[in-house]
């Protein structure tokens, strides 16, 4: 038996996302395909439907509590719980401890998800040691740092280091990366006129940089920059940008599904 | 306390949006400000270590508030003060005026305070003919357009120097009509100019506290214009206005968080005036007061320790929230519609007016982050947001069509099986009336999002309905 087989593989719980669930596949596909690379098993819970953030986010204590207990009881079983979004990520690693710090048999379980945690990009670099991938893009890419990820996870020099190691990609640098693409879960339809002005400035950010494609490691911030830079480029015939997510690169998965927001 | 038109946010916000003059006092700011903080922190390796002394400093404060309290008016008694205790607006006004009733006063000169605007002070105090004279620049001239402040260190953040010079010669028409205004330093001397006479004239100065100290029984004052100073100098009496959180207990300890207050709030290392008050004039003083007045206002303060809204006390008022908020740079500070904006404001409005009248504020946030993340005080500024969101879903404030948007959701996410049917059936249809153009132009119930953007269609078959068959086709249940 060679070496390699007899060091145990870790088992990963996918944590899809509804997001990816729902409307880019091919980002769950791209996460177990990076996963299975790095040593993983990888299996996917079919009792998973969402976080419960947008219920967290807006005061419905009761509802977010009852889906982190279905997504903690779906998920004891593995070594690690890994999803390709940092904000359902953040969900499952900062918020659910908090969320269910008052029951406190749930509240140790929380604790114990929370522990084995990560977001995708985080874990393949720092967990799994994955700092190469092999793939091709040809095309030059800039980089938006999603909020959640960035602050609550750290995830910032991880995807960047895991690009330059994508042939035929040149990273330009995303003036304001940092700053909020203004989508927020439900704050862009509860305030669309203030998440159009951020998103509108986060397109003119984006546009300027020269890149051909935009990459993000969360799908409400795609969808939302991607549907903004559509629009700029149908009404006001601004450049068209191609918009995915960082892990349809890194696993050479381009060719599998049209740009985001795109036909085919 | 002044009237709130917080829940008129989205109003107020359509309005900042389409103001260009705000716009573009705005785009200045968001710059301006962050690149300053950056660049001062950077030079200063123990910031974070004196974050973290800071924050401890007012958690102890706030764990002792009471003892605290009692120690500084000890103290202000014995260097020949008096402190007054107001629990609510209307008190802290009946002091004050019963100040400048006594010392017969007909001008009452200003420096910045947020507590004067909370308490609505300059309208209470000109409707009982005593005249006040704002002597911050940005204070005067908001108070020559009769406007609020926009920002808690700025403010008249909200104009443009353009909109300053216009008022500047709308009211002082005493002047040269053909004089130039066009460099800022010319309008700063004008301004100057006719504030100088005011501080003589003046009976009683009014100033706010950045800190009260406890041990000394001081009140400190941080100014860049050196107004303060002249503010509480020269008239018969000096009235500090402070909220009770203010104290610190040591001279020492007021340092350390003056180090971390410039840097946070303009990248300064200290601001140009850091100015320490004990007491009145004493007999071999030859400049000062012959009173010195606290008036510590409560107004719904001391009911928030031991809640989860504690830590707001903390604020040191730096600004740095508001400066690095991306929806306050998009709407300014006027569309929070009372006295503090910003996402301090977002958490201390709700705290002090009731979240029933500002509905909006914890909500007109993305949860970012940023806010917390540059709070000199480590204030979790978005957690307590989410805590009044709590709040507002249990007191059925949170609007019925997100309610009833959200209960249907949750009802099917509670409900795997439910959910990747119903899941699975949309996103076919979805994708299929999206096949052409990959997104869709208008959608129902997302008019607030299709208006100015696409809406990316799904691609067709949910992750877990193809898993479940790729799971099938290799042998796999």
């Amino acid at each position: 038996m060679p070496v390699a087989d007899t060091i145990p593989r870790p088992r990963i719980g996918l944590f899809v996302t509804c997001l990816v669930d729902l409307f880019r596949p091919v980002v769950g596909f791209a996460a177990v395909k990076l996963l299975e690379e790095s040593g993983c098993v990888v299996e996917v819970p079919a009792l998973q439907t969402c976080c419960g953030q947008p219920a967290f986010n807006s005061g419905d204590i009761a509802d977010a509590k009852a889906i982190a207990k279905q997504v903690i009881a779906s998920f004891e079983g593995f070594d690690y719980v890994v999803a390709p979004s940092g904000s359902c990520g953040g969900m499952l690693k900062e918020h659910y401890p908090e969320l269910l710090a008052d029951e406190p048999d749930w509240a140790l379980r929380a604790q114990h998800l929370a522990a084995r945690t990560y977001e995708l990009i985080a874990f393949l670099h720092d967990v799994r040691g994955m700092t190469k991938v092999e793939a091709a893009y040809a095309d030059s890419v800039t980089y938006h740092d999603s909020c959640s990820g960035l602050r609550e996870l750290g995830v910032k020099t991880q995807p960047r280091a895991m690009l330059r190691s994508v042939a035929g990609v040149a990273i330009t640098e995303l003036p304001g990366a940092e700053t909020c693409c203004g989508f927020g879960g439900t704050f862009c339809v509860k305030y669309p006129e203030i998440s159009d002005k951020m998103v509108g400035e986060k397109a003119a950010d984006i546009l300027k940089t020269g890149a051909g494609t935009l990459l993000a490691g969360d799908i409400g911030c795609l969808m939302n920059m991607a549907g903004k830079l559509k629009r700029l480029a149908m009404e006001e015939g601004a450049r068209k940008i191609k918009v995915r997510h960082v892990a349809e690169v890194l696993a050479g998965m381009t060719e599998d599904a049209p740009p985001i927001g795109e036909s085919s | 306390m002044i009237h709130s038109t917080s829940n008129a946010f989205k109003a107020n916000a359509h309005d900042g949006l389409a103001n260009p003059t705000l716009q573009s006092a705005l785009a200045k700011m968001k710059v301006g400000f962050p690149n300053r903080r950056s660049e001062a922190i950077a030079r200063l390796p123990e910031f974070d270590a004196l974050r973290d002394r800071s924050r401890d400093i007012k958690n102890h404060v706030l764990e002792n508030l009471d003892w605290y309290l009692e120690r500084f008016e000890a103290r202000v008694r014995e260097a020949g003060g008096l402190v007054h205790w107001a629990r609510t607006p209307d008190e802290a006004r009946a002091i004050i005026l019963g100040i400048c009733k006594r010392l017969d006063a007909k001008i009452v000169t200003k420096g910045k305070s947020m507590i004067s605007e909370e308490i609505g002070l300059n309208g209470f105090l000109a409707a009982n003919g005593i005249e006040p004279v704002e002597t911050d620049l940005g204070e005067y001239i908001i108070q020559l357009r009769n406007e609020t402040p926009s920002h808690i260190i700025a403010p008249a953040v909200h104009l443009t120097k353009a909109a300053i010079e216009a008022d500047f010669r709308r009211v002082h028409t005493h002047l040269d009509a053909k004089r130039d205004l066009t460099e800022p330093a010319t309008l700063v001397a004008e301004a100057r100019g006719i504030l100088r006479q005011r501080y003589f004239q003046a009976d009683v100065g009014i100033t706010g506290a950045n800190f009260l100290i406890a041990e000394t029984g001081s009140s400190v004052i941080v100014t860049n214009e050196g107004n303060g100073d002249l503010t509480q100098l020269l008239p018969k009496a000096h009235v500090v206005i402070a909220s009770l959180e203010k104290i610190v207990p040591t001279l020492e300890d007021a340092s350390t968080i003056l180090r971390v207050l410039g840097r946070s709030a303009t990248g300064q290392e200290m601001s140009v005036y850091t100015t320490f008050s004990t007491g009145p004039k004493r007999e071999a003083d030859l400049d000062g007061p012959r009173e010195y007045h606290v008036v510590l206002l409560d107004n719904g303060r001391s009911a928030l320790l031991g809640t989860e809204f504690q830590d707001i006390l903390r604020c040191i008022r730096c600004g740095a929230c508001m400066n690095h908020c991306p929806v306050y740079a998009a709407v300014g500070g006027h569309a929070y519609g009372w006295v503090y904006p910003g996402p301090m404001g977002a958490v201390l409005t709700p705290s002090l007016i009731g979240v029933e009248n500002a509905k909006h504020l914890p909500n007109a946030s993305t949860f970012c982050g940023k806010c917390e993340s540059v709070c000199p005080m480590h204030i979790p500024l978005p957690k307590m947001m989410r805590h009044y969101r709590v709040r507002e879903w249990r007191q059925n404030l949170t609007p019925r069509g997100a309610r009833l948007g959200l209960g249907i959701w949750a009802w099917t996410a509670k409900r795997p099986g439910i959910y990747h049917a119903l899941t699975s059936m949309a996103m076919r249809v979805l994708g299929w009336l999206g096949r052409r153009h990959g997104s869709f132009f208008n959608l129902p119930l997302a008019g607030g999002w299709t208006a100015t953007r696409e809406f990316p269609a799904p691609q067709g078959q949910t992750f877990q309905a193809q898993w479940a068959r790729r799971q099938r086709a290799m042998g796999r249940t």
